[in-house]
């Protein structure tokens, strides 16, 4: 497989929201304006690259009974330092994000490439993928975020286009909302994977 | 993937040495990242200080007090050249729409609010989240609760609830009252 190919298939072919549907609960949770869903998905990005790599650099040194609970302390750590360094650096989308942050941990898509890709492949090639499907997971989040903040606040990335008192579909930046939004969204994009 | 024989001496040595590489790193971030955490979390409580009272030239935080039977309440003294301006007070209601939520209420000397901000909630964004904009804080400020009731209009009382959010303006005016009611009991130091 090429470097290309591992890196652009995170993005469209087997983009983690719309196509795997992987990670769930971030990803109706998080997105209610574009902002959350953008520092989330780098958040978890971070998380991706950073334990995809360190798995596969480790990868034939774990023995295979306990590899799930060594990838999960790996996983673990990384998610507390981004909380940590959050929290000093960017309180504000630190408190914005809250819980999501040390649930990343529990994310199926980190988990789920430590072991479907980085404990089969070279560090290199875990990276790269990494970064696929991270920048995939960030794009499906700023994407469902902005739909939402849209059609929910009338205001994108917190600028508003709409005045303070205007009507706007409520119902999109609550819990509903983010369901109606990824469904619409996961159709345009099987339509786009078919043509 | 090559598999690596999984012995219990392998295994149990593996594992030790991922953890200990693990906390020490958490360790060496922790350590790291205390400062700015604590420094952004005393700013972030300045500014609200600063926003609520009118000028003042001590430090609120270093002569914080509590009050007796008021468990979660702050009280931050704000004075000017050592006379009391005014008294921030950190307070807070657990009858949200989403669970708890926390205001810095100012009060001048005289008991009447001088002005609102909210420090930290989860409630509906476009709905409770709108008790965040002056059109609905601001209906407090000047007032003095031994002749302005918090409840609702709807309740018998005088405050205008936000459009669809009854529940939130219910608990901000609890936590209005609790606030009110500690700097009574608690006085002003």
């Amino acid at each position: 497989m090429s470097i290309i190919k591992e890196f652009t298939k995170g993005i469209i072919k087997e983009n983690p929201v719309f196509v795997l549907l992987l990670g769930m609960c971030p990803t109706l949770g998080v997105t209610t304006s574009a902002k959350n869903g953008l520092g989330m998905g780098l958040a978890t990005m971070f998380v991706l690259i950073a334990s995809n790599l360190v798995v596969s650099s480790v990868k034939s040194l774990i023995p295979d009974k306990v590899r799930i609970p060594a990838f999960i302390v790996i996983i673990a750590s990384f998610v507390t330092i981004v909380d940590l360094s959050m929290a000093a650096y960017l309180p504000a989308l630190h408190s914005q994000l809250g819980i999501f942050i040390p649930l990343i941990v529990v994310n199926c898509i980190i988990l789920g490439r430590a072991e479907a890709f980085a404990s089969k492949n070279s560090p290199i090639a875990s990276i790269i993928d990494g970064i696929g499907m991270g920048l995939g997971f960030t794009l499906a989040l700023t994407l469902l975020g902005a739909v939402r903040e849209i059609l929910g606040s009338g205001s994108i990335f917190d600028f508003r286009f709409l005045p303070e008192n205007a009507n706007t579909m409520l119902l999109f930046v609550m819990p509903p909302g983010a369901f109606i939004a990824l469904g619409f969204l996961i159709a345009i994009v099987n339509k786009i994977k078919k043509a | 993937m090559a598999k690596k024989e999984s012995t219990l001496v392998g295994m149990l040595l593996s594992l030790t040495l991922i953890s200990a590489i693990a906390a020490l790193s958490l360790g060496f971030t922790y350590k790291a990242t205390l400062g700015p955490i604590t420094k952004s979390k005393l700013e972030k409580k300045l500014a609200a200080i600063k926003e609520v009272v009118p000028l003042f030239n001590n430090n609120p935080d270093a002569e914080k007090y509590t009050v007796e039977g008021f468990d979660g309440l702050e009280f931050y003294p704000a004075k000017k050249d050592g006379i009391l301006v005014g008294t921030a007070i950190k307070t807070f209601t657990k009858k949200g729409f989403s669970g708890e939520f926390w205001l810095m209420i100012g009060f001048l000397p005289d008991d009447t609010i001088n002005n609102i901000s909210v420090l930290e909630h989860k409630e509906t964004p476009g709905l409770g989240s709108k008790m965040e904009k002056d059109s609905f804080k601001n209906q407090f400020n000047g007032k003095n609760l031994d002749n302005f009731n918090v409840k609702v209009k709807k309740d018998g009382g005088d405050v205008d609830a936000i459009t669809a959010s009854t529940i939130s303006s219910r608990a901000f005016g609890d936590a209005v009252q609790r606030a009110f009611n500690g700097l009574k009991k608690g006085g002003k130091q």
